[in-house]
């Protein structure tokens, strides 16, 4: 017997022992997006307690990271939240770049915003579709991943990989864009509202979808506070909590876009502010495309220095240039003692690095803090009290992926 | 920035000196040490106060100075929403010493603190559940002190013949490979060849 009785004592005694009944949600489940054990306890269909298992991912990043060189620990960042590889880089960068003080010049800067924004529709893509194939809609995911792929195209065209990028280097971007990608780009950031629309269509008035989502896992902003959530978790619950706007990095300050905020705070609102991120992020793009064609948007994509490579002309003349592309490539670069915490707005929220540099070529202690971790914690909390349906619903909503949770 | 940044470093010392033992202003970020005996009372002054009203926690971790009587330093990060600001708290705690739990100020501290437990092997006084959280179900060792192998203990696979997963010491086909970039003259920490004769005369 599934409840450990023996199962005939009911007959003998006339009552009923009705006990709570465990279940293991995951970790194979498709709803649980990636590899998540979690032990849901049910009173009939409503859920008790939720207590996610997380680790089955776990690679042991933070380790790793700790004996190899700067620019080595880079890829592994692409590696966490593979959904938007190169916004998470970025963090590393800004970590290192704020240690060394470097100055990283406008076009890498511009080329970073909007590789950026091009991994935030990435993730809210994804993010959307699939959440709404959990709650039982197919055609979002094959129309949606239509659109990654041409997104994944532009990646390949920047640096090589579809996926893991390895793009962004402390002091810049590896690589400059050529033009026709920046025309590509923007030809596609013209076409793209018409996939949102698409989109907009199948989902937004979907008698199902929204009754599925709506008045389900309300976030309070009580809860917010207590459980640390960043990025849309906040902005659908009414805070317009934005760290591109509140601690400006990079070159944000100097576009415009709008901040995008939800009412009730629940999964449905969550979802209308992805659409209208993904919106914003358009806004963003459409500009860098701009200011990357402008006159001052020219020139070099890296801070020429210690941290980077020499041009490839210079290494054919100088015999110092040749030394140093060996000596960065195989020692790599020393960065200055001393401890920093850099943080960005990730797709999913604050997405941070916390480094400890002790003066050498390696990174003494990294800590990853992803966004996601803090969301998935406050299952217990949002999901309990809600039917067991709606645990898909609420894990899709607070976009967990299980690169950047386990590490 | 650093200027409303080394304000509220005063006055937070001015305001609670027992919960401070230094604090400096760095590339524009606001480090706090505190003693660990008063972390809670300093959390928890830390988000009540209305002028550092410090409302979420971001991030505990730690780090790992085998070398020092204290050997490791227990750090927390908060961020303030409303006067966004934000500051970092480190305590020094040694091997032998437990630290009290924020749990009981911040809810999300919770997973932290077990993550912390579970590489460090630091204990939390107070926590609720403190399991392990991202390692191995039966695990040993806490992989993030910098005396545990990055290669780790035990390696699994699957058995044909047992059909069913085992655990093994790990076996390596070379050895773990750790290059030494250092040129000799920056300080190597071995003997150069030839050195050694120079030593025997």
């Amino acid at each position: 017997m599934m409840d450990g009785s023996k199962g005939f004592e009911d007959e003998l005694t006339g009552e009923q022992k009705i006990r709570n009944f465990n279940i293991n949600f995951g970790p194979q489940h498709p709803a649980a997006h990636g590899v998540l054990r979690m032990v849901l306890e049910l009173d009939g269909e409503i859920v008790e307690r939720a207590d996610p298992h997380i680790g089955l991912l776990h690679r042991g990043t933070e380790k790793l990271m700790e004996s190899r060189t700067y620019l080595q620990s880079l890829p592994y960042f692409d590696r966490l939240d593979y959904v938007c590889p190169m916004n998470q880089e970025h963090a590393w960068c800004l970590a290192i770049e704020n240690l060394t003080g470097t100055e990283i010049p406008r076009r890498g800067s511009l080329i970073r915003v909007l590789f950026s924004e091009i991994g935030r529709i990435l993730n809210h893509i994804l993010n959307i579709t699939t959440q709404a194939m959990d709650v039982g809609a197919l055609t979002p995911p094959l129309w949606g991943f239509e659109e990654r792929e041409k997104l994944m195209v532009f990646y390949e065209r920047a640096c090589g990989a579809r996926l893991h990028a390895n793009y962004f280097r402390p002091g810049g971007v590896h690589l400059d864009l050529p033009i026709e990608l920046i025309d590509d780009i923007d030809r596609w950031a013209d076409d793209y509202p018409r996939v949102i629309k698409d989109l907009d269509g199948l989902l937004t008035e979907n008698r199902i979808f929204k009754q599925r989502n709506a008045d389900i896992g309300i976030v309070t902003e009580q809860d917010i506070l207590d459980w640390g959530f960043s990025g849309v978790m906040v902005r659908g619950s009414g805070l317009a909590w934005d760290l591109r706007r509140a601690q400006p990095y990079e070159c944000y300050d100097e576009f415009e876009f709008g901040i995008p905020v939800g009412k009730n705070g629940d999964c449905y609102d969550r979802y209308l502010c992805r659409m209208q991120e993904m919106r914003e992020s358009l806004k963003i793009i459409k500009q860098a495309c701009e200011k990357l064609r402008a006159p001052d948007g020219q020139g070099d994509v890296l801070a020429r220095g210690k941290l980077t490579p020499p041009k490839r002309g210079d290494m054919k003349t100088s015999m110092e240039a040749l030394i140093h592309h060996f000596k960065l490539y195989s020692e790599g670069f020393h960065v200055p003692a001393g401890e920093t915490y850099a943080a960005i707005e990730a797709p999913k929220g604050e997405f941070g690095v916390y480094l400890v540099s002790d003066g050498s070529n390696k990174p003494y202690r990294a800590k990853i803090r992803a966004p996601g971790y803090l969301h998935l914690q406050a299952m217990d909390h949002v999901a309990g009290g809600h039917q067991l349906a709606d645990v898909a619903a609420i894990i899709g909503t607070m976009d967990v992926v299980f690169g950047e949770i386990d590490r | 920035m650093s200027e409303t940044l080394n304000e509220l470093g005063a006055h937070i010392e001015a305001k609670r000196p027992d919960c401070v033992l230094s604090w400096a202003v760095a590339r524009g970020e606001l480090t706090v040490e505190a003693p660990p005996n008063a972390i809670l009372a300093l959390v928890e002054f830390l988000k009540t106060n209305a002028r550092c009203n410090f409302s979420s926690l971001v991030d505990i971790t730690a780090v790992d100075h085998p070398g020092r009587a204290a050997r490791f330093d227990v750090v927390y990060h908060f961020l303030s929403m409303y006067q966004n600001h934000r500051i970092r708290v480190k305590c020094a705690v040694r091997e032998d010493e437990t630290i009290a739990s924020v749990t009981g100020v911040h809810l999300s501290a919770g997973w932290f603190e077990r993550e912390v437990y579970d590489m460090f092997g630091i204990l939390f006084t107070g926590h609720a559940d403190l399991r392990r959280l991202l390692t191995d179900y039966g695990f040993r060792g806490h992989p993030l002190r910098k005396d545990f192998p990055t290669t780790g203990y035990t390696e699994v696979r699957y058995d044909e013949a047992q059909k069913r997963v085992v655990y093994e010491p790990v076996k390596l086909v070379q050895e773990y490979r750790q290059f030494d970039f250092m040129s000799p003259w920056e300080g190597a920490e071995y003997t150069l060849p030839g050195d050694d004769k120079e030593a025997a005369k």
